[in-house]
């Protein structure tokens, strides 16, 4: 293998980039595919590749009479909830369960304390001085639950801007739609509007707290399982 | 930059590159396929250097030193190997799995 390839591959990860190391265990020899690559991999091959982005999983594949094996490393997703609300104390521990570390910003002292969110990665500062610090990407989920336009509204445009796999919002149709107008006075496009999930959660019928956190919780897996679809069926 | 969200001290691709960046000759082996029971993942890393280091696994622990001295063999030719064991019942007992499993690692050498 060459020193080049791991170089390339930990570069990648370093910058939160999903990527392939690609061995040929016929003839020898490797190749590293960028996800940003995989769409012009051909054949069985290119199949394969872009099966192992959307799963995560490696593994050995025979593809055009040869044997390869499949190494992909992909970055941790990070759940990013601002407001440290009675839903964000339900979400945080079943998020580090279901393997979507939780991070929780809210500029409000009294709520973001660690007596109410122990354990969980906490920043009490706006969301503007705590997203320069950890910066959102592609293999973010951002929750917006305070209800308070002044805390939720940059984050949102902020996590639009990053590519997030998934934005979400609480508060009604009618909070959503004057939501819609203030986002579009910051300058945000409407197509990149429509992304936001408003009302936030899954629709099963969530009334208390925790159970609200479920459809939170169940919408975001939904969304980073769903990731590169749309890729795949363009490129068949 | 310093990156929160890998551990610079325990990965071993980094540790490779590292050891790499330092002029130590390295051989890297990876779990290409598992059956049954399998304590570590496809894809898990080991990373060895020519003088038997090493940092990370591809098993519980009960077939990293096999695989460190075919690392060494594997550094001074430069031909990979395939390398295939079977997680002894015994061990497979005392982690809890019932059935065992069989693991197979592929080793070389990087340059």
């Amino acid at each position: 293998m060459r020193t080049d390839a791991i170089r390339t591959v930990n570069a990648e990860r370093r910058a939160r980039r999903a990527v392939i190391l690609l061995s040929d265990l016929t003839e020898g020899g490797e190749r590293v595919i960028r996800e940003a690559e995989a769409a012009a991999v051909e054949g069985a091959l290119g199949e394969a590749v872009r099966r192992a982005f959307h799963t995560g999983l490696s593994g050995a594949v025979e593809a055009d009479g040869r044997n390869y094996f499949l190494n992909v490393h992909m970055p941790q997703p990070r759940l990013v909830v601002i407001g440290a609300v009675h839903i964000s104390q339900a979400l945080a521990p079943m998020g580090k369960v279901a393997g979507y570390p939780v991070e929780i910003i809210d500029p409000r002292t009294a709520f973001a304390s660690p007596e109410r969110f122990p354990d969980i990665m906490l920043s009490a500062e706006w969301p503007e001085d705590a997203l320069k610090k950890r910066p959102l990407d592609a293999y973010c989920a951002l929750a917006a639950v305070t209800h308070d336009p002044k805390i939720d509204d940059f984050a949102l445009k902020a996590a639009l801007d990053a590519g997030c796999f998934y934005v979400g919002a609480l508060g009604s149709r009618k909070t959503h739609a004057r939501r819609v107008e203030r986002l579009l006075a910051m300058g945000v496009p409407p197509s990149e509007i429509e992304r936001i999930h408003a009302p936030i959660g899954l629709s099963i019928g969530a009334l208390v707290p925790s159970e609200i956190a479920v459809a939170i919780l169940g919408q975001v897996i939904e969304a980073f399982r769903a990731r590169g679809k749309a890729e795949k069926g363009a490129a068949a | 930059m310093e990156n929160p969200h890998l551990d610079e001290g325990r990965d071993p691709l980094l540790i490779a590159e590292d050891w790499l960046d330092h002029g130590r000759r390295v051989a890297l082996a990876t779990v290409v396929e598992t059956w049954g029971s399998a304590p570590r993942p496809v894809g898990s890393h080991l990373v060895i250097d020519g003088d038997g280091n090493f940092h990370g696994s591809v098993s519980g622990g009960c077939v990293e030193g096999a695989v460190i001295s075919e690392a060494l063999d594997v550094i001074d030719s430069g031909e990979a190997k395939m390398l295939e064991f079977g997680v002894a019942d015994e061990t497979a007992w005392r982690v809890g799995l019932s059935c065992g499993g069989r693991i197979r690692v592929r080793v070389e050498r990087v340059a």
